[in-house]
């Protein structure tokens, strides 16, 4: 008989009960001192780039943190740009497909890798595991020819395609489900769920933490995608974020400030995505008397 | 359906493992290994892009082989990876154990940490250049100057240049790696750790007999994923040494770059997949390595 | 993988589907290419408004992207049969596209050989193959010396210095040197990896008595007696105990001169617009300095329009059209007007009000005795400047012995190219 597993309860709640049983102590006080000096030095280069998008051109060499002269012209400019309001949509839309789609496939990829037992089980994952040795630059041309047969240039699929299923996803939830204890699986299968059933409604949730870092991952690499995306696109109004902005230089002169605002602008999504889903990875799973 | 009840229960599960397995596999076929395949058959072929293809054999790979440029870039992409991966394993873990044991604005510093993840790779390349400047603008060199200590080149030395780009490039991957760990940390159950307190164990052999223990598999992960992603450096260096890609004089060139050179400056499309093909090789080497040493253990 | 059976798929599908259309409005449409940038298109939307009010059955559709990776981008759309009519190249990329067959020349009852020497700028017959021209340019751009009015003022020179030795002098007097030793404003910028590879190559071995290349460039003939004096003239500047220049200062020499930290800088005439945006900077532009003889010379390069082989039939006509115009005086005015690059020919360069300007006069007067270097690789050439450099001040090599190296790393890579091409 399986003893009672009480995964961590780690609700904010409980945290904040536990943490009054105990008195803080001056370990505590130190450790948490540190943190948190390191990471105001892990955001200094971010205020740097804060502060550049708010200097007007011949004042961002001098790397002062607080400008002489501040503007808003920079955001201005780059918000009141038409096609800004595209560019936007256009990674929006994407990055939150690809996360979908790799929430999914690649939780089960990982999955069956984990826990079923066939033959060809290691061949297919290192197989999938080969495919973050291959450099996507060797891969663009191949993938433009393709999307070029199929006519898919200039769409959302072909923006999107290739980034529907990692192996770095697959890797991950394969290590993640390593956690899940067997016993679970095979108490639901005698219970009469199907394998499909089993992993939805039994694995999935145990796995929320990775899944939670999956997604996080899965947006903020589609969400600055750059390479392919330029590639693939023709018009502006297909372009996403990444490739607009970078519109704002060529081949003379980079226009840093604007670069800078573009980068703060666009990292505000992302923030918004990690700061949902970080809960889930702290939250983990309350599961409280499960009996084998 | 006769059939299927038929099986084994084992037989149902290798049905059922390929069914799940059905999708994915045609995507990796089709968008990850068929285009591999095309490269490493253009690696035997001269190609540049606009032409006709050549068959020339295994030319590509002697080029390659005698070409100092190459050995240099092999040089430099190990030394990315054996500086890059221990420490920021290390200092992302110990951040990690810390962060997990802190409760006030918990959720506050997290994103102190991972905030530069998230950051664009092209402005943080730019600001961090900046910050290695010569006095009068760069940060670290004022700040040098104003205790008297004699300046560093950072960017323009040659023995300096390649750690200097690697530390943007462990700080950008902190977050991730720390995000990773916490995951970890958290799907250890708690029973582990109540019956330690009962039994009056140190914190630090927790650590060691417990904590540690039951997060190999991340670790793993880590490891194995952090280990790719150094021999494949490319963003961080390409934007940091824009005018001088790789440079200076090819200190911190790492394999990646000079495959985006040759394909994509030179248009030596065979010479480039040649490259491609070596990398491969490397990474699948030292892959398959970690992943045995760290199972046995 | 047949990339041309792909192109004549693509070719095949985009005829027919041109016919489809065609035949609805009679009107034929050309596609046209070129990188993205403000200015280049808003005026190329002008020129496109200006062509089709006059050929009221042509229609010209641009598409353009971000120039981050043009050519990767270029690269990867004509091997897969998309592309224009009439793209847009940089012209030191024309041997390639000649090479894969994606261009064709113009045709010699419009565009005749001679006609074109005489009424462009000479350093445009680059793009000519025999006798048959390949690729025109609306605008070239030319290299000036760039200057701080106010910090010129300060150092008391009253003119932009009009030699080597004056633009040495000058500069000495606006570096300026803290008290332990590092640099904090130089007197002019020196960088290989901006524009100085292109002053060296054309001016400063041409100055010293020098051939850069000979063989229609396919042979490094800098590796002489008058190299060895160019590499040291330009490395000279940054040593000594009174230096005029300093190499890395503030990352880029562009970054400096706009900052506000660099007295002169040497740069193209694509930088005008940035700097007129550049508050509280007052500069000026002078022609590039002269040796003591009195000989001047200068680099120019520009992006060239081709028709493409996609083009045929109604298609090819129309494109010829619209090359005609956009190389016209008239498109090269408003070229000038709205982007702020040089005309590619003298009756509109030459004309009193633009040689005469302020600002543009200088780049303009320049192109009468301007070189266009015909590059292999221009990556990888000017590459082997910055090693060359680089050996130098990083390694402590001579002078020498590090040309003797470039020239070497240079050949090897004009040699391969020319084999295959």
């Amino acid at each position: 008989m399986a003893v009672a597993e009480e995964l961590r309860p780690t609700s904010d709640a409980l945290l904040k009960s536990k943490a009054q049983r105990r008195p803080a102590n001056l370990g505590q006080f130190v450790r948490w001192g540190l943190l948190f000096a390191g990471g105001i030095l892990m955001v200094m280069p971010i205020a740097y780039m804060i502060s550049t998008s708010l200097k007007w051109p011949h004042e961002i060499y001098n790397l002062k943190l607080i400008p002489d002269e501040p503007t808003i012209e920079n955001y201005t400019y780059v918000l009141e740009d038409g096609r800004f309001f595209w560019w936007f949509v256009n990674s929006l839309v994407i990055a939150t497909v690809t996360t979908v789609s790799n929430v999914l496939f690649d939780s089960l990829v990982g999955y069956t890798l984990c826990k079923f037992r066939f033959p060809g089980r290691y061949i297919v994952f290192i197989a999938i595991l080969s495919t973050l040795m291959i450099p996507t630059e060797m891969l663009v041309i191949p993938w433009y020819l393709m999307s070029q047969q199929f006519g898919w240039l200039d769409t959302y699929w072909g923006i999107m395609f290739p980034g529907l299923m990692t192996a770095f996803g697959t890797f991950l939830m394969k290590q993640f489900f390593e956690t899940v204890p067997d016993d679970f699986i095979e108490a639901a299968r005698i219970d009469g769920l199907n394998e499909l059933q089993i992993w939805w409604t039994v694995a999935m949730p145990l796995v929320k933490p990775a899944l939670a870092a999956l997604a996080i991952f899965v947006f903020l690499g589609n969400w600055t995608a750059f390479i392919w995306p330029l590639i693939v696109t023709n018009s502006v109004e297909m372009y996403t974020l990444p490739v607009g902005l970078s519109s704002f230089g060529d081949e003379a002169d980079v226009a840093w400030e604007l670069i800078m605002t573009g980068a703060a602008i666009s990292t505000l999504p992302t923030l918004v995505v990690f700061l949902i889903f970080q809960r889930f990875i702290i939250r983990g799973v309350v599961m409280a008397g499960l009996k084998g | 359906m006769r059939l299927y009840r038929d099986l084994t229960i084992r037989q149902k599960q290798i049905v059922w493992a390929w069914a799940f397995l059905a999708i994915p596999i045609v995507f990796y076929t089709v968008i990850r290994f068929y285009p591999t395949g095309n490269a490493i058959l253009i690696s035997f072929q001269d190609w540049n892009l606009l032409g006709a293809r050549t068959w020339t054999g295994l030319d590509n790979y002697t080029t390659l082989v005698s070409d100092p440029v190459f050995w240099q870039v092999f040089r430099n992409t190990f030394v990315y990876l054996l500086l890059g991966t221990p420490v920021s394993l290390v200092i992302s873990f110990v951040i990690a154990y810390h962060l997990d044991k802190t409760r006030f604005m918990h959720g506050f510093l997290r994103m102190l940490y991972f905030l530069p993840f998230m950051t664009s790779a092209v402005a943080m390349a730019w600001v961090w250049r900046w910050f290695y400047q010569p006095v009068p603008i760069g940060l670290f060199n004022n700040a040098l100057a104003s205790v008297g200590i004699p300046q560093i080149s950072f960017l323009n030395s040659t023995t300096n240049a390649l750690p200097a780009i690697l530390a943007p490039a462990v700080w950008a991957g902190l977050g991730f790696q720390i995000i990773i760990f916490m995951a970890g940390l958290r799907a250890i159950p708690r029973s582990y750790y109540e019956a330690a307190r009962i039994d009056g164990v140190s914190t630090w052999a927790v650590l060691w007999e417990i904590t540690l223990p039951l997060l190999k598999p991340t670790i793993v992960f880590i490891v194995v994923f952090s280990s790719i992603g150094f021999l494949r450096i490319f963003d961080h260096v390409f934007n940091m040494t824009t005018n001088n890609p790789g440079g200076p004089l090819n200190s911190t060139k790492p394999l990646v770059l000079m495959i985006y050179q040759t394909a994509f400056s030179s248009f030596d499309m065979g010479y480039a997949a040649a490259q491609t093909v070596v990398l491969f090789l490397v990474l699948l080497a030292v892959s398959l390595l970690q992943l045995r040493i760290l199972r046995d253990r | 993988m047949g990339f041309s059976r792909l192109k004549a798929l693509a070719l095949a599908s985009a005829t027919s589907a041109a016919a489809l259309l065609g035949s609805a409005a009679n009107a034929v449409e050309i596609e046209y290419w070129q990188y993205f940038f403000d200015a280049r298109v808003s005026a190329m939307e002008q020129l496109i408004e200006n062509f089709e009010a006059a050929n009221p059955d042509i229609t010209v559709k641009m598409t353009h992207f971000p120039y981050a990776d043009y050519r990767t981008k270029v690269a990867a759309a004509i091997p897969a049969g998309e592309g224009p009519d009439v793209v847009q190249l940089f012209y030191g990329w024309l041997n390639d596209y000649v090479a894969a067959d994606l261009i064709q020349p113009l045709p010699e009852d419009v565009f005749p050989a001679d006609k074109i020497d005489a009424e462009f700028f000479p350093m445009v017959q680059a793009m000519k193959e025999g006798d048959q021209y390949w690729a025109l340019p609306t605008a070239v751009r030319s290299l000036a010396l760039f200057y701080n009015e106010r910090l010129m003022e300060e150092a008391g020179i009253t003119e932009p210095p009009e030699t080597l030795d004056e633009l040495i002098a000058a500069a000495k007097a606006m570096t300026k040197v803290d008290a332990a030793g590092n640099v904090t404003q130089v007197g002019v910028t020196a960088g290989m990896t901006a524009q100085d590879h292109h002053w060296w190559r054309e001016v400063l071995v041409r100055q010293f008595g020098g051939e850069p290349y000979l063989d229609d460039y396919k042979t490094v003939n800098y590796n002489t007696d008058a190299g060895v004096e160019a590499l040291e003239f330009y490395v000279g500047m940054t040593e000594g105990d009174t230096p005029a220049s300093a190499f890395g200062f503030m990352d880029e020499p562009q970054a400096a001169f706009k900052a506000g930290r660099a007295g002169m800088h040497i740069d193209g005439s694509f930088r005008i617009g940035s700097l007129a945006d550049t508050r509280g900077l007052k500069w000026g532009v002078a022609e590039l300095p002269a040796n003591a003889d009195g000989m001047r010379s200068n680099y120019s390069s520009y992006w060239v329009n081709a028709i493409t082989t996609k083009a045929e039939g109604e298609k090819y006509d129309a494109a010829v059209k619209f090359m005609e115009y956009i190389v016209s005086d008239e498109a090269m005015q408003i070229w000038l007007d709205v982007v702020g690059e040089l005309p590619a020919k003298p009756s509109v360069g030459l004309t009193d009000a633009n040689a005469n300007d302020p600002v543009f006069g200088p780049f303009i007067k320049g192109l009468a005795y301007a070189n266009t270097t015909k590059f292999a690789d221009e990556s990888g050439q000017r590459q082997a400047m910055v090693e060359m450099v680089e050996r130098m001040t990083l390694q402590g090599m001579s002078a020498a012995e590090s040309l003797a190296i470039a020239a070497e790393t240079e050949q090897k890579l004009l040699d391969d190219y020319y084999a295959t091409n």
